[in-house]
């Protein structure tokens, strides 16, 4: 009852293909395993790292990778802000007040009743929002992983605290309680304190994820001899387990960046983000509003704006995800 | 021999993949006659399923398609005939038994459920009393104890084996003349195997069904089987009674399995396992797909260029073999040393 | 199974209580609430002493706690902190208009998005999947405040050009909407754009999950026995392939909750109707933590609540849960 043979999934194609080898017996017949290559049937196999392989995917989705383009060029937009925005942030001018869009490029995106060129204010407003968005990322990402990694590989007391706390942050929702906590700790509107409190709710969810993968991690066979090999904690988890990890982490950034952008906008719309001075798109959203529906395009560009990025961002993770974690086969039609 | 219940005949199924076009199975033809256990043996992407799934209309016709062929059935070929006359086929007179149980049983609905199902799909109009007793009888004579309660009861809460007996029982559940098993104990624990096998052949004994035994295990082959069909790289290389192919087969591909196998019976010095991989399917390596394993070929210009034919092998029993030195591996002995090519 | 929702029913009760603690102390860790007023300059010593004393301002923080319990179960979540009126029967007002927007929003959601998403995976590829997931896209791009301004925009365009005001774009009814059937009709014209805006969102995340559940589901190993028993296509695909596809849509319309809440205070504020979100954030401006505290159990009991029924639905479905 044994099967004769190892074998390999029937719908395994491999990229570069391979032919097989041949081998001759040694002359003197018997079974001698020293035996040549005579033949190759295939292909040659050329050896590629699992980074090229990524990159190769990604490549391979064309609308992640105008996105990425796309992305790239509002980041350049928005970092030389000071040079490309024809305009300042507040700067009033009476006399092109409530001007509709131009198509002469004077003013793309209009003029509002204090004569604030708002293409240049979304400028100004993407910048502050680009920034936020990737600190708080960052901030997550940190945070998530680390207490992800500990709780996931310790267990323990840790574990068991994240999702408690996991639990609780579920039972209010992140808008009501961002809210609350720029009421009580950002009265003064600062995006940087805006940056942390978002980053302090959102980094929950990613160390939820990290926990699940580096529990069902920690029971692998590589990590059993990684330990008989004498290997730290630390080492096993930052150079065994994290770097099976960079896929998740990636496409929550991706979400978080995102979602970010979004939360940030509606927070700075309600007047409990990012306040003036300094520039936030859903401060000049709210601006628009205020004025009355008649001129319509002082709320549709910003949030046009808002929606590319956030879109680019979303296109972008998509060709993320399935570059990093192909399990999904596509067949032709 | 009795008239085949089903003739396969140059049966093709092709696929169409992100990296190009995979032709699982490549003229493909072998009969099945009535009351027999017909074994079909190869490793994983030989295209042993596929031959039996894709006549049966369970491969998805989308990416799947079948080139050309004729599978014929009592008289009528599966491949041309109408999709809601195979469905009436499929389940009833010609019934699958699948290999994972854990997954392929629905784990929403109740055991007695998913079997009722099969006998009212193609039995309509039995009362439901009826086919309640039918499915408690059916799941006794599998060897589930208790059947009356756990006919209720849902897939989790049946362990592996008792799975897999009800997915036999299902699949008897329209007394079929032919019963597909693909890799029925393959999922199995090895003590739950010798169980399954003799469930089947209960199952056999009451339907006198014909049974495809489709599988990777040479050991359930021995067993069970009456025929074998070896095939490889998506095409039949050998096709003989169980015996002739266990003891004295005639293709490189087909020594080469029975070499590798540790025996009790015959004196053998070390295990001989075939060397190299298996082919990728979407680029064969030209002339017979074997060759570059291939111990018999010894370099040989036709094997690299032309694909050999199943020739007819001289001996008593019908025995056909996919090689062009076919003739010179007849009275190779398994084992000790065979594995260069000796003859007796 | 009893056993099941009983167990989760009182976790529920603890996890609630735990997050009064967080609530409070997080509130009151905020400062002081009569700061303000403290500097004003008409305001005599003596009212903010009152005011102390009615709330007990100058006790340590867990006996405060404790009053403030006491209140929240027996005396309507007690008071406002500066015109002491009653919190609960404001509270409870807005709390019906706004489940009344939700409920009718996510049911439609959900109804739409399961159609959608089971239609898109039998149908992959098509024209019909891509642009499902385009408008997937492209819903979970807009910011939702900037939908809900947009369709008013629309609104008033149209109105511009034809004369005629497709619907209401402000406030939960007309001056004087009568009774009865006309108080329904007004209701629900008022609310036709607001739970457009919600749906929007809704849809765009429950349809893809519906999608690739179903995909994943139809390509399942029971499915193919389904089929291998001879059954037809669409009882396939509605008997065996759609209820166990279901089963994870159930556990994210559960976590969604919280920002379909977040997202309906949001466009009640561009809408001006009077529900829980300008409830919540008037609550906020004028810095007075009693309803903001009041605002935060509450909704975190609905959520609570709506978990429950999601974990219950989620057994029903499967009964390889119902055994924990």
């Amino acid at each position: 009852m044994t099967d004769p043979h190892p074998s390999s999934d029937m719908m395994t194609s491999t990229p570069t293909g391979s032919g097989g080898v041949a081998y001759v017996p040694a002359p003197a017949g018997g079974g001698s395993l020293d035996r040549e290559l005579a033949y190759d049937a295939g292909v040659e196999i050329k050896a590629r790292s699992q980074w090229a392989y990524a990159r190769m995917r990604f490549l391979r989705h064309r609308l992640a990778v105008v996105s990425l383009i796309v992305l790239l060029l509002l980041a350049l937009v928005a970092v030389f802000a000071n040079q490309v925005a024809p305009y300042g942030y507040d700067e009033q001018n009476y006399d092109i007040i409530n001007l509709g869009p131009t198509f002469d490029g004077k003013h793309v995106f209009g003029t509002d009743q204090l004569g604030r060129d708002y293409l240049s204010r979304v400028i100004y407003g993407l910048r502050t929002s680009l920034w936020v968005a990737f600190f708080v990322a960052g901030l997550t990402t940190f945070i998530g992983t680390v207490v992800g990694a500990i709780a996931g590989y310790y267990g323990g007391v840790v574990d068991n605290l994240l999702m408690r706390f996991t639990d609780l942050v579920l039972v209010l929702p992140a808008l009501a309680v961002l809210l609350a906590a720029a009421t009580f700790f950002n009265k003064e509107g600062s995006p940087l304190k805006a940056a942390i409190l978002l980053g302090i709710l959102l980094w929950v969810g990613l160390a939820r994820i990290l926990r699940g993968i580096f529990l069902s991690l920690r029971e692998k066979e590589f990590v059993e001899a990684a330990k008989a090999a004498g290997a730290s904690d630390l080492r096993i988890i930052g150079r065994h387990i994290l770097p099976n990890c960079v896929g998740a982490i990636v496409v929550y950034m991706t979400l978080v960046v995102a979602g970010a952008i979004l939360i940030e906008a509606a927070l700075s719309f309600l007047g409990f983000g990012i306040k003036p001075p300094h520039p936030a798109i859903g401060s000049l959203i709210s601006d628009g509003q205020q004025q009355g529906l008649a001129t319509w395009w002082l709320v549709t560009f910003p949030g046009l704006v808002i929606a590319l990025v956030a879109l680019a961002i979303n296109f972008i993770g998509d060709g993320l995800r399935d570059a990093l974690d192909p399990t999904q086969r596509r067949v032709r039609a | 021999m009795a008239e085949p219940i089903l003739e396969i005949r140059d049966l093709t199924v092709e696929f169409g993949t992100e990296d190009g076009v995979v032709r699982a199975v490549t003229g493909v033809s072998y009969d099945l006659h009535p009351g027999e256990v017909l074994g079909i043996v190869g490793e994983s992407g030989s295209g042993k399923s596929v031959s039996m799934l894709s006549v049966l209309g369970l491969i998805p016709m989308p990416p799947g398609r079948i080139v050309e062929g004729q599978a014929i059935f009592r008289g009528e070929d599966l491949v041309t005939m109408p999709k809601s006359k195979l469905r009436e086929i499929r389940g009833g007179k010609m019934a699958m038994i699948f290999q994972d149980p854990m997954t392929s049983l629905n784990p929403v609905l109740t055991i007695g459920d998913q079997i009722a199902e099969a006998i009212q799909v193609h039995n309509p109009g039995t009362s439901n009393d009826d086919v309640r007793k039918r499915t408690v009888a059916l799941l006794e004579l599998v060897g589930v104890p208790f059947a009356e309660r756990r006919v209720n009861q849902y897939p989790h809460e049946f362990s592996g084996g008792m799975r897999q007996r009800a997915m036999i029982a299902m699949a008897i559940a329209n007394d079929p003349a032919v019963l597909v098993a693909d890799e029925p104990t393959t999922a199995l624990d090895v003590t739950i195997q010798a169980q399954i096998v003799e469930v089947m052949q209960t199952a056999q004994r009451e339907t006198n069904a014909a049974i495809v035994l489709i599988t990777h295990d040479l050991g359930l082959i021995a067993e069970l089987a009456d025929r074998v069909v070896v095939m490889y790289a998506g095409r039949v290389v050998e096709l003989s009674d169980v015996y002739t192919i266990f003891n004295s087969p005639q293709h490189p591909y087909t020594i080469g399995l029975m070499n590798s196998l540790a025996r009790v019976d015959i004196d053998q010095e070390r295990l001989e396992p075939i060397p190299g991989q298996p082919p990728s399917l979407i680029s064969l390596p030209p002339g017979c797909a074997f060759h570059p394993r291939c111990v018999h070929s010894q370099g040989r210009a036709i094997c690299r260029t032309d694909i050999p034919e199943l020739r007819s092998m001289s001996g008593d029993a019908p025995h056909v073999s996919a090689c062009h030195f076919a003739e010179e591996l007849a009275g190779t002995r398994i084992g000790a040393g065979a594995a260069s090519g000796e003859g007796s | 199974m009893l056993q099941y929702v009983i167990r989760r029913f009182l976790y529920s009760i603890v996890v609630l209580v735990a997050a009064s603690f967080l609530v409070f102390f997080f509130v009151t860790a905020s400062g002081d609430p009569l700061a303000g007023l403290r500097i004003t300059p008409n305001v005599s010593k003596e009212t903010v002493k009152n005011i102390e004393e009615r709330k007990h301002l100058n006790e340590n923080v867990f006996v405060r706690y404790g009053y403030w319990v006491r209140d929240a179960t027996t005396n309507q979540f007690g008071s406002t902190l500066l015109t002491n009126e009653p919190i609960l029967p404001d509270l409870w007002r807005v709390m019906k208009n706004t489940l009344q927007l939700v409920i009718v929003a996510e049911l439609l959601a959900i109804f739409i998005a399961v159609g959608i998403g089971v239609y898109s995976a039998l149908r992959q590829y098509s024209a019909f999947d891509y642009s499902a997931t385009t408008f997937s896209f492209l819903g979970l791009a807009m910011p939702v405040f900037w939908i809900a301004l947009m369709l008013q925009v629309l609104v008033v365009q149209i109105q511009g050009w034809t004369g005629t005001k497709l619907f209401p774009i402000a406030s939960l009814n007309d001056v004087d909407p009568g009774s009865g059937i006309s108080f329904v009709i007004d209701r629900a014209h008022h609310l036709a754009l607001p739970v457009l805006v919600l749906m929007i969102a809704s849809i765009a995340t429950y349809s893809r999950y519906m999608r690739a559940s179903m995909l994943e589901v139809v390509n399942s190993d029971y499915v193919r026995t389904a089929r291998a028993k001879g059954l037809a296509e669409s009882r396939v695909t509605m008997k065996h392939a759609f209820r166990n596809a279901l089963i994870p849509l159930v556990t994210l319309v559960a976590l969604n909750f919280g920002a379909l809440l977040g997202g309906a205070v949001v466009t009640e504020t561009v809408f001006s109707l009077d529900g829980m979100g300008l409830y919540y954030i008037s609550a906020l401006l004028t810095n007075d933590p009693y309803p903001i505290m009041a605002w935060l159990m509450v909704v975190a009991v609905m959520i609570i609540v709506f978990n429950l029924v999601a974990d219950i639905a989620y057994g029903l479905l499967d009964p390889r849960v119902r055994y924990d």
